[in-house]
């Protein structure tokens, strides 16, 4: 996609967007879609360090319950604005991913996954002890009065989440198609090559956690606002991390609109078999998409593309 | 005359296991080195010193009379140092093209003017022959041609040392004449090469200069002639 058609995609996007909520007024569809928003930035996110840059982080709960827990905190501390804690819990996920960062000094593969795992229990426990937060039974927000000119507030969240997505896909694809992209790709193929052609890998890398990091702590933000209760088991969900590693794949994790359209795909399908059938089924149904694409279709649904594009040119 | 690479009292030790020691060793511009020597004797070892895929314990590394003991292998990269590998490492997710591309826009950048990375690559695979190879996946190459990519990517770096780490191991007859004819049209152009390589008639035709190590130490260092000749080297090579 070219420069200018991705702007008017996005402009597109964000009208039809406004659109809808001018037009829909029954507060699910509001609901279902700020659902597969969070989760659209959130795989968006794993991916620029998961598929870009080769490392799989399987913390991303974490960096997510963190940005949830920053605007708890912030609410309750200083009554700050949702705006506030939205930049607030970018800046303090993104110094978590800075930190995580410097793990590949010294772990790589499934040790690193596993480092990412760690951390988010580590976290977990502190969460779970700090009583200014809620603690283990979780906390109330209380849904404020104000929603800028929106009819409602669940109304309001849902564009913030689609602005957030749309800055997330803007980022993640702005990365991948540089020179830097190049560079997070060369790290993922080999790092010691990626290194002896001049790549900064450790800095790269750092650059690649951080972006990671801050994007899921915007996710997390508005999450309290969203359901009004928030207890550590449901905001470190491993579902949400599995997810964001399941849409990527699904997708493709080589391309920028890989994660977007496995966000897309399953977590619109996540919401209509919730729905429709059980909210148990949904789980199964990750699963096994997950297994099926992982055995028949590696490079996710953007591979299949790109495997059909060059059959017909050939 | 002043040494393009300066290598002085380098050591390296895993664990209990001595890798190098006491290894100096000097490189003038524009010269052809062979580095042989048997399995495990520390060549690769050397020269990952060198490149900074690994740090000595001891010694230092001078570039063009700089030390560069404790820089991190980009640094060293940009600064004109450039390697191939024993076993290929190309980028796999990446076609031929954009495999040289990396180099490009990282090592050689701050040192060459800025043109287009794209021209420069398919500029650089014509004279290694593989122009026709441009758009393909580099982890489908044939062997010859991955041991091709290994050293375009290294050109691409606009060294002004290249090492080759066993470029033509694996190679046919011809294949090995094919390299053997890069590499020096690379000399020619004003590159310094330290060539690996267990093929005796490439390193004999190639090398101005011979060193020879053997268990971590330099045993002979001189013309290809004498280094064959040399006792401590026949004894190294085929067992007292």
């Amino acid at each position: 996609m070219r420069g200018w058609g991705f702007w008017a995609a996005s402009a597109a996007v964000l009208a039809a967007g406004v659109g809808f909520t001018e037009l829909a007024d029954n507060p699910y569809y509001f609901n279902a879609t700020y659902v597969v928003l969070q989760a659209l930035i959130m795989a968006v996110a794993w991916n620029i360090l998961g598929g870009f840059t080769g490392y799989v982080n399987f913390g991303s709960a974490a960096f997510f319950a963190v940005g949830a827990y920053t605007t708890i905190f912030l609410h309750k501390a200083f009554a700050l604005p949702l705006a506030a804690t939205i930049l607030a819990a970018a800046l303090v996920c993104g110094l978590i991913g800075l930190g995580v960062g410097y793990l590949t000094l010294r772990l790589k593969g499934v040790y690193f996954a596993i480092a990412t795992l760690a951390m988010g229990i580590v976290l977990e426990t502190l969460v779970n002890n700090w009583s200014f937060v809620g603690g283990a039974k979780g906390t109330y927000m209380l849904t404020p009065d104000q929603h800028l000119w929106f009819d409602s507030y669940s109304e309001m969240l849902f564009m913030v989440m689609l602005v957030l997505a749309l800055g997330a896909i803007a980022v993640s694809r702005k990365l991948s198609s540089s020179r830097i992209g190049r560079g997070l790709a060369a790290i993922r193929d080999d790092e010691v090559a990626a290194e002896c052609s001049g790549v900064p890998t450790l800095r790269l890398k750092l650059v690649s956690t951080t972006v990671m990091g801050a994007m899921m702590g915007v996710a997390g933000a508005p999450y309290p606002y969203f359901v009004t209760y928030v207890d550590p088991i449901s905001a470190f969900n491993l579902f949400i991390a599995v997810n964001s590693i399941a849409m990527p794949m699904i997708g493709g994790t080589s391309h920028w609109a890989g994660p977007v359209i496995g966000a897309l795909l399953v977590g619109s399908m996540q919401e209509i078999i919730t729905v429709t059938i059980s909210s148990e089924l949904n789980v199964l149904l990750v699963g096994i998409m997950l297994v099926l694409f992982i055995t028949l279709a590696p490079q996710g649904i953007v591979g299949l593309v790109r495997k059909h594009w060059k059959k017909r040119k050939a | 005359m002043s040494a393009l690479l300066q290598v002085s009292g380098l050591a390296k030790r895993f664990g209990g296991f001595t890798a190098l020691e006491g290894i100096s060793l000097q490189v003038a511009p524009g010269e052809r080195l062979g580095l042989i020597g048997p399995n495990g004797s520390g060549k690769t070892t050397l020269i990952n010193c060198v490149s900074g895929a690994l740090f000595n314990d001891e010694g230092r590394v001078e570039f063009e009379g700089r030390d560069i003991t404790r820089l991190p292998p980009f640094k060293r990269a940009r600064l004109g140092i450039a390697r191939s590998f024993q076993i290929p490492k190309p980028f796999r997710s990446m076609s031929v093209l954009d495999n040289l591309r990396v180099p490009l826009e990282y090592a050689a950048r701050s040192r060459t003017e800025q043109r287009n990375a794209s021209d420069e690559a398919m500029r650089i695979l014509e004279t290694m022959g593989l122009a026709a190879r441009a758009q393909h996946d580099s982890a489908g190459l044939t062997q010859v041609d991955m041991r091709k990519l290994e050293l375009a990517r290294a050109m691409a770096a606009h060294p002004r040392l290249l090492i080759s780490d066993e470029a033509m191991a694996g190679l046919s007859g011809n294949e090995v004449d094919e390299v053997l004819a890069i590499l020096f049209k690379l000399n020619q152009a004003g590159i310094t090469i330290i060539m690996i390589e267990h093929i005796m008639q490439a390193v004999m035709r190639f090398s101005q200069r011979v060193v020879c190590l053997d268990a971590g130490r330099i045993i002979c260092e001189g013309t290809p002639d004498q280094t064959v000749a040399n006792a401590d080297v026949q004894r190294a090579y085929l067992g007292a």
